[in-house]
């Protein structure tokens, strides 16, 4: 069996429906989960001896600017043993989702870069404070109702 | 005529202390190089050998804003960083100027963003601005000489010994 009719497998035989996509595309593999079950397929990927998913390489999102289901996560997840990549996409419904620095301490400030960004927020995250903006700082740019070029007086200039 | 005519003939020369004074802070310019970006690297072009600032006595780039009286902001200056430059530009003593070098620094340039202050007159007094993305070291030096003009139109009573910043201990 290939490596990742493997993930695919496993995935499906542990988490019953959890799994709503499945997408190769050049040799790149996308995985569609259940928002409610990121957390649990994480530690599974990461903990399973055959799997092995010990890095995290990327957390980010994409504003889908819909009214319903409008942020989209992105997992980049890397199993050294293996040399594979794997991507897992998920739709969240409220603003808030569950974090995963508790299986792996680099998402730490990747996603304090989503909630700095989007204004996501990570259940249990250890320390969740804006990373690039100032911390007085209201908006999220990256949202699609932020203008490019900012809110004027947002960001306090020192005095002439 | 006159005296004037006397003093000449004599061997001296009559001036005022501010043409003097002038003169003097012209030809040595010590610039706090306030290296940002990648218009820092064409700062360092212009002090090397082959282009060579201190033909015009701005060869001392001092890492103290102590020491230096020109301020070259050469980079993006984004809003969080504002507020550095401008602590740094208050720590240089009086008289000072300030070169705004490149696109980014005078205008934003390319960064029409959220980030970027659109031109850093809006915090600091800029006396020249140096065109260019980034500027070749030649238009750097055609700054300073800019620079050095106006300091050569500078009088000394123009720079009063201003009080020290005042703190009201019963305040903090």
């Amino acid at each position: 069996m290939e490596f990742k009719e493997l993930i695919v497998e496993k995935i499906r035989s542990a988490f019953n429906g959890a799994l709503s996509g499945v997408n190769e595309y050049r040799g790149d593999l996308s995985l569609t989960v259940d928002s409610g079950k990121i957390a649990a397929i994480c530690k599974f990927l990461k903990e399973d001896s055959e799997l092995n998913f010990n890095m995290c390489e990327d957390v980010t999102a994409i504003d889908q600017a819909t009214h319903t289901n409008r942020f989209t996560l992105v997992y980049h997840i890397y199993s050294l043993e293996n040399k594979f990549r794997l991507r897992l996409k998920t739709n969240i419904e409220a603003e808030m989702t569950d974090t995963v620095t508790g299986i792996w301490q680099s998402a730490n400030w990747y996603e304090r870069e989503v909630f700095d960004m989007y204004g996501i927020k990570f259940h249990n995250h250890p320390d969740l404070r804006r990373i690039y903006m100032p911390e007085e700082f209201e908006y999220h740019p990256l949202r699609k109702e932020f203008p490019v070029l900012g809110i004027p007086g947002s960001i306090p200039l020192p005095k002439k | 005529m006159g005296i004037e005519a006397g003093l000449t003939s004599d061997g001296f020369l009559t001036t005022t202390i501010d043409t003097v004074i002038a003169w003097a802070r012209k030809n040595s310019v010590w610039p706090m190089p306030m290296g940002i970006s990648c218009c820092a690297i064409e700062m360092m072009s212009a002090v090397d050998p082959k282009y060579d600032m201190s033909r015009f006595g701005s060869e001392v780039m001092r890492f103290s804003p102590r020491q230096s009286d020109l301020m070259i902001v050469a980079g993006t200056v984004t809003y969080k960083m504002a507020k550095v430059v401008r602590k740094i530009y208050d720590q240089m003593p009086d008289p000072k100027w300030v070169i705004a070098m490149g696109a980014c620094t005078s205008t934003g340039g390319m960064y029409r963003s959220y980030s970027v202050v659109q031109g850093i007159d809006q915090f600091l007094p800029v006396d020249v601005y140096a065109a260019g993305c980034p500027p070749r070291p030649e238009n750097l030096i055609n700054a300073l000489m800019e620079i050095q003009n106006i300091i050569s139109k500078t009088r000394a009573r123009d720079y009063p010994d201003k009080p020290l910043v005042q703190f009201d201990l019963n305040k903090n």
